[in-house]
């Protein structure tokens, strides 16, 4: 950068504290015209309440935003994208069941006739290679068609800075391709991006710059080329990148079993399961890989028991058929199931730990004729809550006060403490930091070597290659044969991921006679 | 300028400070009220509030009215809790009321000792048969609760209406709509002498006791919370929906029940058209008032009984309609709805913030 430029936005002390915690404490960081600006951090570092404050969603406390070497108030999203910011959120806001063109005008700040409308999307999404129809349901739509939509909203509007939080975590690694050459060309055109994610692989790849946050404050710059993933996880974390080891196991008997598992969906944007194998012996980590939205949730439903299916046979835990078995009576066959959603399914959230304890662990001698013994039930909670390192304040702590890592580790402490013979997990580590995610990984890994069945089903490939003995793919309801990590590569569980593994499907075709 | 700002914690303080709040507001609007319709206000309320249960026999007419609405609270709160909408305790106690005082009738003038249990018995299962059928249709057919417990309520008085104005009626009561007096070994005993206090008063409160003892110390207690507090949760537990509903409908046609065939059985005496004042409805107030905790439906139940008792108070001594008490009830659930946003949020004064953006410094433009 010589001298004459001006960056395009320029925080400087950026301040913001909500009730209880300091999200942002003095940060300043500039962006400059064309460039892509990495905003590197943990879960709770406060990358996301940085960009809000950006955008106009909430406001700073204290601090100055120069846009344009112009002070700025940004009160409003709206202000936010008249100025020329645009940005693309983690979690999409989409109507599923408007087409594309109809979302698109109803975020438009100015009027535009549809015909015109439908005719720049078209222009936009062929210019910058995010190929959509602007005539299509976005129910119909995979998720990275969907973020095509978002973005393409973003660019309409010609933006100056595009903020993009967390783009990549529901993209196949072939649509992170593409997406970042949509990035680049707009870089090129003269568009600053600032890049959220806490990926380091990502970052070195695709940004020029980046500003580290850790716990609220700015704990490093750097150009990311030139940094080893080791040194910014230093900066991101103040340590290095802890690893997983898989040792060499002796693999058991098969302890969950899925047998021609077909599930017609109730939701009419649910996925329909189709004809769905597999077998998870005592002793090893299965993985299934896939974009969210693809059967994870209904499957993960068939297996914990909170879908009941028509055959018994189609769901096996220890050698039962548990089809037909509710949640509590598969948990008695040694099932222990860790949900995506932490509050509100995996724990109670008003309710205190010991309590939380209480939800799955009745077995566990917490009850005496129907009359719930505390003691007990708050020494299990204690006991959670020391192996597995809960930061809370006692077990009297309510879960919704917890933090979402720290919960997490509480819930899988818990489901371990149960002495499961199999146990299914879904997106252990989803919005958890780093140090709670190897805990947790670790703790996985514990089992397998103790003889349980362990099933992981996440969004995230590195942690997948990190923890897995076998790898199976889940996509568009289908489950592709599993594959040890050894005979594998991301690029071909990538390509899995968009539905591509026919041939495996056709050897078991003259199978296929089970009705749905 | 002042704004809500949401809590870090639900405030357990407000949760109990929030009642007590809309009592406060609701006697403000009474004063309000009062001055406008051209009463004194300080008489009103003496009329209203103390005058009622001055006397001993005041005082327990308190108590006798706070019966059966702590025992329709107390199945309510626990419905609430297990987020089941039932609002057709007037049903339930309507119905126990016709098949306990049927079993009096049946009894005649039987003086066996039996024969009260056996009347409080029916009443108990009459109100949980009633309870029973939004139930099964919900679990069934997957039908609002609130709609069904509600027309029900219209069809039970219509079928006491035609019990007493048919085959019950009594042959010697000249016509009215009314059974048969019933014997003395049906009806509740008297608790305290110059009163109408009578045996549903212990009934109540060692419901209260069973009720909290259910919700504190039970497994199927838990269940309940936590299907009201996180229905995910306890489908991921494992624990049944349809028993749940099937539970706190059961259990709340059941106290209800009781409520209405101590009413016929104590104060009443006989089956007639009309047998509740609204009770089973007020109860809906009486367990939000109350928190859904048993302690608190006790103290709503009385504080609900004094109302009545005051607006019967205000019809007679200062000529004011009866719709009073159905104004100071539903003022009061309002209020309280109204307050409980502090429970969850707080005032904040933002003008004593400081402005986001101060003076710019110099050294910052061009780089």
């Amino acid at each position: 950068m010589t001298g004459v430029i001006s960056p395009r936005l320029a925080l400087t002390d950026i301040s913001k504290r909500y009730p209880g915690v300091v999200a942002n404490d003095g940060i300043s960081l500039k962006v400059f015209p064309g460039e892509i600006h990495a905003l590197l951090g943990e879960n709770g570092a406060g990358k996301s309440t940085l960009m809000k404050i950006v955008y106009g969603v909430t406001k700073p406390d204290a601090g100055t935003i120069l846009w344009e070497n112009r002070y700025q108030n940004i009160n409003s999203p709206a202000e936010a994208r008249r100025l020329g910011i645009g940005m693309v959120f983690q979690h999409f806001s989409l109507f599923e069941t408007l087409t594309v063109a109809e979302n698109i005008a109803l975020a438009l700040d100015r009027r535009i006739k549809p015909v015109l409308l439908a005719e720049q999307i078209r222009d936009v999404s062929v210019r910058y290679g995010l190929p959509i129809d602007p005539r299509r349901l976005v129910h119909s739509m995979s998720v990275g068609e969907r973020q095509r939509v978002e973005i393409v909203r973003c660019l309409l509007q010609t933006p100056k800075l595009l903020i993009m939080d967390e783009p990549t975590s529901v993209l196949t690694p072939q649509a992170v391709l593409t997406l970042f050459e949509t990035l680049r060309r707009l870089s090129a055109e003269g568009c600053s991006i600032l890049y959220i994610s806490h990926k380091l692989d990502e970052i070195r790849a695709l940004c020029d710059t980046a500003t580290v946050l850790r716990g609220g404050r700015v704990s490093g710059r750097a150009i990311p080329a030139k940094e080893s993933n080791q040194s910014l996880a230093r900066m991101m974390i103040g340590a290095d990148l802890p690893e997983c080891r898989l040792m060499e196991n002796t693999i058991g008997e098969v302890r969950i079993g899925i047998q021609r598992l077909s599930l017609r969906t109730e939701d009419p944007f649910g996925t329909t399961l189709k004809d769905i194998n597999l077998a998870v012996h005592s002793g090893e980590i299965v993985g299934i890989a896939g974009v969210s939205g693809n059967g994870q949730k209904e499957l993960l439903a068939a297996l914990s028991g909170e879908t009941i299916v028509a055959q018994p046979q189609s769901v096996l835990i220890d050698g039962h058929p548990a089809g037909r078995l509710n949640p509590a009576q598969r948990r008695h066959l040694g099932l222990s199931f860790v949900p995506e959603e932490r509050l509100g399914r995996g724990a109670v959230p008003p309710m205190s730990l010991s309590y939380n304890a209480l939800l799955t662990g009745s077995r566990r001698g917490m009850l005496r004729s129907g009359i719930v013994r505390k003691a007990i039930m708050r020494a299990f909670a204690r006991n959670v809550i020391d192996l597995f390192k809960v930061k809370c304040n006692q077990e009297y702590s309510a879960a919704s006060s917890l933090s979402g890592g720290n919960l997490q580790k509480y819930i899988v402490g818990r489901e371990t403490l149960l002495q499961p013979r199999a146990i299914i997990v879904a997106q252990p580590t989803w919005g958890v930091d780093v140090g709670a995610s190897m805990l947790i990984r670790q703790a996985l890994i514990d089992l397998r070597n103790r003889g349980v069945a362990v099933l992981v089903i996440s969004e995230e490939l590195e942690e997948l290659f990190m923890i897995s003995d076998r790898i199976a793919v889940l996509a568009q309801g289908r489950l592709s044969q599993p594959v040890l990590l050894s005979d594998t590569s991301v690029e071909q569980i990538g390509q899995w991921m968009s539905g591509q593994f026919d041939t495996i499907e056709s050897e078991r075709e003259e199978n296929e006679l089970v009705p749905a | 300028m002042y704004r809500l700002e949401k809590r870090p914690q639900p405030s357990a303080v407000m949760r109990v400070v929030s009642p007590l709040l809309a009592a406060v507001a609701m006697l403000v609007t009474g004063f309000v009220v009062f001055t406008l319709l051209g009463k004194d206000p300080a008489q009103a309320f003496y009329v209203f509030f103390i005058k009622p249960i001055n006397t001993s026999y005041g005082f327990g007419e308190l108590l006798l009215k706070a019966s059966p609405l702590i025992l329709c609270g107390l199945g309510l709160a626990l419905c609430y809790r297990a987020n089941v909408w039932n609002i057709g305790a007037e049903g339930h106690l309507t119905l126990g009321a016709i098949t306990g005082g049927g079993v009096a009738l049946w009894l005649g003038d039987s003086t066996s000792l039996f024969a009260l249990p056996l009347m409080l018995l029916a009443g108990a299962l009459g109100g949980a048969a009633w309870g029973a059928i939004p139930a099964w249709l919900r679990n069934r057919f997957h039908t609002n609760e609130i709609l069904v417990s509600l027309m029900l309520v219209y069809i039970a008085q219509l079928l006491l209406s035609y019990l007493v104005h048919g085959p019950w009626r009594d042959p010697a009561g000249y016509n009215f709509p009314q059974s048969k007096a019933f014997g003395e070994a049906e009806l509740l005993p008297m608790l305290i002498q110059q009163t109408r206090v009578n045996g549903s008063l212990v009934l109540a409160l060692v419901l209260a006791g069973a009720s909290w003892f259910f919700s504190e110390k039970t497994f199927a207690g838990f269940r309940l919370q936590v299907a009201g507090l996180a229905p995910a949760a306890a489908a991921y537990a494992g624990f049944s929906e349809k028993r749940n509903v099937w539970l706190v409908m059961l259990l709340s046609g059941a106290s209800a029940g009781l409520a209405g065939v101590c009413e016929v059985a104590g104060p009443i005496g006989q089956l007639q058209a009309s047998i509740s004042p609204g009770y089973g409805f007020a109860a809906i107030i009486v367990a939000w008032v109350g928190r859904l905790h048993p302690l608190g439906v006790v103290l709503g139940g009385l504080l609900m009984s004094l109302l009545y008792l005051g607006g019967e108070a205000a019809q007679m001594q200062l000529a004011l309609p009866s719709a009073v008490t159905g104004l100071f009830q539903g003022v009061l659930l309002f209020y309280l709805l109204a307050a409980d946003i502090f429970i969850n949020y707080r005032l904040r004064n933002t003008a004593t913030a400081t402005p986001p953006n101060a003076a710019p410094s110099s050294t910052e433009a061009g780089v």
